[in-house]
């Protein structure tokens, strides 16, 4: 099966005074078609700089991206303004976190979702219209027609957050990028959500890359995960074997400080020691290793592969003492 | 709506009521400003003087000659000067009132126009050369005081120039009634216009820069980008109709104050005998009556310019409408 997007060495580095910030260093992936994705990771893991690098779409003079991103055979990274145009809110579509300041504030929901349709599309002003009242619809808006005559701040935020998904979806987009979605949203909100993200894939044959810092949001929706830590990923897995068999120390900890829903409650989660390392100190080995209960002299030098194949983990404690540690760690 | 404007219409009354008193409090009641002395002339025998203050009502309590003035001023519109005896003051400030309003709004178009194309031009290309000539440009308007650009003006179009094929066209000093001639309106006023409008292009070009570039950094921009916008079209459509409203409030205010007669020193310069000129006038010979009546003119102005700024954000802004 031919990949979707093929992310390869992707690096997103910053010029600042003091040289070079590497904020994702050397982050590679790849998306099928209709697949749904979830990057995890905490704030400052290069997340969002990762999906935003993908339609070039990070607003600082002073980045510098290198690497490879190919989505259907094209080349992204240093491709025409044009083409990336092109591309954007048509074949890639994008959601951002907050509802509540990604519409524009002196135009209306249909106008603003008409505007795209219209960029990509030959429709009249009139059709554009009347296919932004039909999106509103199909996202679970209800009157939208209603809807559509209003401005954003006349909305919930769940409200809008549909509002945003439909304008997404307004020219059937192969790949949609949702960067943290439902954070912004109350917990009720956040399920309806993501409902209607893992119903896209079936209407609207979307593939989808599900940025998030929530396991239990990924659990729920996709289909692959991968784990990002200091800019790298440090464990790629379907979502079922990365729930049940996790490799990572770093998974362990995320997973670790989930509160169970079912079974026995811990009295306390448990918490990861430490902080990241910040991006221009990271260390030359494992960017975990400070913070990992089970660090070894090679952790400290040499950076960990991601080794693999379904299964990928950039650690290299050997896999007969994996489970021994997983389970010292998780029951601690 | 009704229940606003009403609002809106008390707080204005509320606010010419305190303007006036104040203005009132100021001249007939500071001391040394004793407006009988003035009328009755120098070396005035105290006899004389208090024979003025008699005729002119001035020996009665404040609150007294302060509703008899409003009544004259509003009412009955026969309020006299008190240094040409017998001229009405009324009927020459609204004389005046087209002349400065002419002066202002031509001004005030081009002011918009340059203001808005320099302003966009020098977001778009923040911190490249266009963007600092722009600015250093705009500095220098902003700094040029107005009388001195506005008699250079005069000393090139109606001087030294005045004979080459570049300025012949350019009428002698003063005002043409539009209802006379609209072509002669147009040429009497289009150098006063531009050196009225120079400051204020300066001016609302950087305010509108730095909103914009404030704007840009929203994430509401990002959005539009994503959509598949091009530049331009996210500065202009979605970046441009945000930053105006700081554009708006400034030139409510501006507006206003202008009209009001702060376009004085343009005035004098260009021999427009507008508000500007006659309070100048009114204030070198301490006419009382007639300082009254043109500030009361000119707080109504920057008091009624004030509440259609707040109607135009309104049409700008809808989040404007969702308040109160």
């Amino acid at each position: 099966m031919s990949n979707l997007l093929d992310v390869t060495d992707l690096a997103v580095s910053f010029r600042t005074r003091s040289g070079l910030i590497r904020a994702v260093d050397g982050v590679s992936f790849s998306i099928a078609e209709r697949e749904i994705l979830g990057i995890v990771g905490e704030s400052g893991s290069g997340k969002s700089l990762t999906v935003l690098a993908i339609l070039d779409l990070i607003n600082d003079p002073n980045v510098v991206i290198a690497g490879s991103i190919r989505f259907k055979g094209t080349e992204l990274i240093g491709q025409k303004p044009g083409v990336l145009r092109r591309l954007r809110g048509g074949a890639i579509a994008m959601i951002f976190q907050d509802p509540m300041t990604a519409l524009t504030p002196v135009f209306t929901i249909g106008a603003q979702i008409a505007e795209q349709i219209r960029i990509h599309t030959e429709l009249s002003r009139h059709a554009a219209r009347s296919r932004a009242v039909d999106l509103l619809d199909a996202v679970g808006l209800p009157d939208p027609a209603r809807a559509a005559a209003r401005y954003p701040q006349e909305l919930s935020g769940g409200q809008r957050q549909r509002a945003v998904i439909a304008m997404a979806l307004s020219c059937n987009p192969a790949l949609l990028l949702a960067d943290e979605p439902t954070t912004a949203l109350d917990v009720t909100v956040q399920a309806q959500i993501l409902e209607l993200i893992r119903k896209l894939r079936d209407d609207f044959n979307s593939a989808v890359i599900l940025i998030t810092h929530n396991l239990g949001v990924v659990a729920e929706t996709a289909d692959r995960v991968a784990v990002m830590y200091s800019g790298r990923i440090v464990e790629s897995a379907s979502t079922t074997a990365l729930f049940a068999d996790p490799h990572h120390p770093y998974t362990w900890g995320l997973l670790g400080s989930m509160p169970a829903l079912d079974g026995i409650r811990r009295p306390r989660l448990a918490t990861i020691q430490g902080l990241p390392p910040a991006l221009n100190r990271r260390p030359p080995g494992c960017a975990f290793s400070p913070r990992c209960a089970f660090v070894r002299p090679a952790c400290i030098n040499a950076r960990p592969p991601l080794t693999g194949t379904e299964h990928q983990v950039a650690c290299i404690i050997p896999a007969p003492e994996r489970a021994t540690a997983r389970t010292q760690a998780l029951a601690a | 709506m009704a229940a606003t404007i009403l609002r809106r219409l008390i707080h204005m009354i509320a606010v010419l009521f305190g303007i006036s008193v104040l203005v009132f409090l100021i001249f007939f009641a500071t001391p040394g400003a004793n407006p009988a002395d003035r009328i009755a002339g120098k070396n005035a025998s105290p006899q004389t003087i208090a024979r003025v203050e008699k005729e002119f009502g001035l020996n009665r309590p404040l609150p007294v000659q302060y509703v008899i003035m409003m009544k004259k001023l509003f009412i009955s519109r026969n309020l006299t000067s008190f240094v040409n005896l017998g001229e009405k003051v009324v009927p020459q400030v609204f004389k005046a009132a087209p002349i400065t309003l002419s002066l202002v709004s031509g001004a005030a178009v081009i002011w918009i126009v340059f203001a808005i194309v320099i302003g966009a031009l020098a977001a778009a290309f923040r911190n490249g050369w266009v963007d600092r000539t722009l600015m250093v440009l705009s500095l220098i308007g902003i700094s040029m005081p107005v009388f001195w650009v506005a008699t250079m003006a005069n000393l090139i179009t109606q001087g030294v120039w005045h004979h080459t094929w570049l300025f012949s066209w350019v009428p002698p000093l003063g005002y043409v009634d539009f209802t006379a001639s609209p072509l002669g309106w147009f040429k009497a006023l289009i150098i006063p216009w531009i050196t009225l409008a120079i400051l204020y292009i300066g001016l609302y070009a950087r305010v509108l820069r730095a909103a914009l570039i404030e704007t840009m950094q929203e994430d509401f921009i990002r959005t539009a980008r994503a959509k598949g916008l091009t530049e331009r079209q996210v500065l202009l459509r979605h970046a441009l109709r945000c930053s105006l409203v700081s554009v708006v409030t400034l030139f409510g205010l501006d507006f206003g104050v202008l009209v009001g007669g702060g376009a004085l020193l343009t005035e004098v310069v260009f021999g427009l005998q507008g508000v500007g000129y006659l309070t100048y006038q009114a204030l070198e010979t301490l006419d009382l009556p007639m300082i009254m009546a043109t500030v009361i003119y000119a707080s109504v102005f920057v008091v009624v310019s004030n509440a259609v700024v707040d109607i135009v954000y309104a049409a700008f802004d809808p989040r404007m409408r969702l308040r109160r």
